[in-house]
């Protein structure tokens, strides 16, 4: 069964729903015989890769959309073997470099350095270069980051790198001062909704315009999430309705229980029990920073307003805090269960002032 | 070498010390996009002429394997191998743009030793570059390296010290206007009013950034003219209408209110750190702060700065930041 998030995406740079204006230009560039490396940045769901595929098709033409799957082979140092799976046309390459986790830098020189000297294998491309597509792209550790500088020069006539991230930050400046930086912003709520009832028109569905709008408006502006959550509601319940329910993932409905639980009691023994739903949503793979993050702002959002400032301004703090730590640190539980005890210290202390503890 | 701007004292230095037939070892740092690698690689197409330069000049960067072992056996290989007269067009060159104007004046007689470049240099381990004291005296006779780095502290000290050391300063405000001037005029490239400037301001001194900005403007928009607007767009400058709303939301002290404040920018796709530097601007120029409050504010952007490159969440950080200081 093929999702609707995967079956509904636009293939062509004119399809896409979302930043005409964008599309346009990616279009000249596109047009244009020499082309520059880009750096795509923006939210995730935002519909970068997307752009991305569509840009490569109207770089190369359809025949970019026949892929294979190549897995690479390379070795480390200590000369152990390692692979990482490459996702093929004739024209261009995707990979995820985080895959070998600290041996990203042999991907670029081995892998990328090796693909530069090779020359495109079809006489018939439409142009001299390969694309390299490199995902998750601020996930590349410095070493990796240093390597490419100069492959980025050095190969100008063989290859250009497309480097897709959430966020510029962690790109070096060098990298940076050679792309193109191309921002794609999440969609708006209406536009979100629109394409919600496009994908019902083409799946014969009929949707009421109050639950298209309140789907729209749940997803955050992650247009990846508002089609799957449209998928999940209507195996849910169809015909929709007007009031039905918006579906929430499992660990969605967890962590906000866990928000609920931990304003409605401050106990040590509230602690462990959070700890052990905290310890399940990470064997479940949720990641610590989604759970930081969606936690700290459900807190937020259930505080009430005359709460005052100290509690809410001391819970982002916290979640600022520990969310970094927990970057740097390697153990997620123990900075996710500070957190929670932070937060029961501050919000008891709050009750007790106001005589309510 | 006369093609590099802004650099005359490097420049100057360099060509003494090319007619003088001896090379010391070169140490080149400063910041992105400055004209290193480019005077580098024009100075030995000065020295060589293109047809020998490929068996005289071994350029390793930071794509390339520079362990200890690796890199002792590449410069002994290298400084051993005869000169050979192999005249295949040089892939090592293709990427300088500045050389085509320069080997007119090549030396008849190319000078006796060759030239190692180490490029990004300072992403090379404190081992390989201790093992790398020892190579460079022993080949010494027959080879002269050139380090190339962003950071001069990132080379170690005795590395350092066996070099003359070069410094590339960001390029001034006038040098970098006139060249993209010169530029705009080669390439035909319909500027507006204000479009260099801003060009040369949000560079920073980085010519490469700016030729970039200005040559991907100028394909994004064939033809037509290159405002101020386009440059701010490809640059990821934060529109000034954002900034006003986060500092809108930040004045009001509503967590409520700086939330969706928040939420939009993140949306937008803006990045964080550029958030941060356009803020920082604003707060410095208001002049309804105390100094105090202004060094408070300071204070927690140094802390969100570091925070942000460790790649903590943007959101949050910024979240923080907002309700923290003010
Ligand atoms: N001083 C300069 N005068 C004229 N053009 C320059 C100068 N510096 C840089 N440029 C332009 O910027 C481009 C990049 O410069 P170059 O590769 O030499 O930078 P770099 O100092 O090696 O940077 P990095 O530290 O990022 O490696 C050059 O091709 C040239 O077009
Ligand atoms: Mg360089």
């Amino acid at each position: 069964m093929v999702l609707w998030v995967d079956k509904h995406r636009p293939r062509q740079l004119d399809a896409l729903d979302h930043l005409p204006a964008l599309s346009r230009q990616l279009t000249t560039l596109a047009a244009n015989a020499d082309f520059p490396h880009l750096l795509v940045y923006g939210p995730s769901g935002a519909g970068k890769k997307t752009r991305i595929v569509a840009l490569l098709r109207e770089i190369y033409g359809p025949g970019v959309e026949k892929l294979r799957i190549d897995v690479r082979q390379f070795s480390t140092p200590s000369n152990t073997k390692k692979e990482i799976s490459v996702v093929t046309s004739n024209y261009h390459m995707e990979m995820t470099p985080g895959d070998v986790g600290v041996h990203d830098r042999l991907i670029v020189t081995d892998l990328i350095k090796e693909i530069a000297q090779t020359h495109q294998v079809d006489s018939n491309a439409r142009r001299a270069f390969k694309i390299v597509v490199l995902n998750e792209a601020d996930g590349l550790s410095r070493d990796a980051q240093s390597a490419l500088r100069r492959t980025m020069e050095k190969y100008m006539s063989s290859l250009r790198i497309v480097l897709c991230a959430e966020s510029t930050a962690k790109i070096i400046a060098p990298i940076r001062s050679r792309c193109l930086l191309v921002r794609v912003a999440a969609p708006e709520v209406p536009e979100i909704r629109s394409v919600i009832l496009k994908v019902c028109k083409k799946e014969g569905l009929q949707i009421p315009d109050n639950f298209a709008t309140r789907l729209a408006e749940a997803a955050d502006g992650n247009l990846r999430k508002a089609i799957l959550m449209l998928e999940a509601s209507r195996i849910q319940q169809y015909p929709f309705t007007d009031d039905q329910k918006i579906f929430k993932s499992d660990w969605e409905i967890v962590i906000d229980e866990i928000a609920q639980s931990i304003i409605s009691e401050q106990s040590p023994a509230r602690l462990l029990a959070v700890r052990g739903t905290l310890y399940e949503l990470l064997s479940h793979c949720i990641p610590a920073d989604v759970v930081i993050k969606r936690l700290a702002l459900e807190l937020v959002r259930n505080l009430e307003d005359n709460d005052g400032f100290g509690v809410k301004r001391t819970v982002l703090q916290a979640a600022a805090q520990y969310e970094h730590r927990l970057r740097l640190g390697n153990k997620a539980i123990f900075h996710l269960e500070a957190f929670v005890a932070r937060f029961m210290t501050v919000y008891k202390g709050y009750l007790i002032d106001c005589g309510m503890g | 070498m006369d093609d590099v701007r802004s650099q005359e004292e490097v420049v100057a230095v360099l060509k003494k010390t090319l007619e003088s037939q001896n090379l010391p070892h070169l140490l080149f740092y400063g910041p992105p996009g400055t004209g290193k690698t480019s005077t580098i690689l024009a100075l030995a197409k000065e020295l060589y002429g293109p047809d020998i330069i490929q068996s005289r000049v071994l350029e390793l960067n930071a794509s390339d394997e520079r362990g200890i072992d690796i890199i002792r056996a590449k410069v002994k290989n290298f400084a051993k191998s005869t000169v050979s007269s192999s005249s295949r067009p040089s892939t090592l060159l293709s990427s300088s743009r500045l050389a085509p104007q320069l080997h007119t004046q090549f030396h008849a007689a190319p000078p006796p030793y060759k030239i190692i470049i180490l490029d990004e240099a300072d992403s090379m381990t404190t081992d390989a570059q201790s093992a790398l004291r020892r190579t460079m005296e022993t080949y010494s006779r027959s080879t002269r390296f050139c380090l190339i780095c962003n950071y001069v502290s990132r080379v170690i000290e005795p590395l350092a010290s066996r070099c003359a050391k070069f410094r590339f300063r960001p390029l001034a405000m006038s040098a970098a206007t006139a060249r993209l001037e010169y530029i705009c005029a080669e390439e035909g490239v319909n500027v507006g009013a204000g479009t260099v400037e801003t060009l040369v301001r949000l560079a920073d001194g980085d010519m490469r950034r700016s030729i970039m900005l200005l040559q991907s403007a100028h394909r994004l928009h064939m033809g037509n003219e290159i405002t101020v607007e386009h440059i701010c767009e490809i640059a990821g400058v934060v529109p000034e209408a954002v900034i006003e709303s986060l500092l809108a939301a930040w004045t009001s002290g509503s967590v409520s209110q700086i939330e969706a404040a928040v939420a939009s920018v993140v949306r937008q796709g803006y990045s964080a750190t550029q958030i941060l530097d356009q803020l920082q601007d604003r707060i410095l120029a208001d002049a309804h702060l105390t100094s105090k409050q202004k060094a408070n504010i300071a204070l927690s952007v140094a802390k969100m700065d570091k925070s942000l490159v460790d790649g903590a969440d943007e959101q949050l950080q910024l979240l923080q930041l907002m309700v923290t200081a003010y």
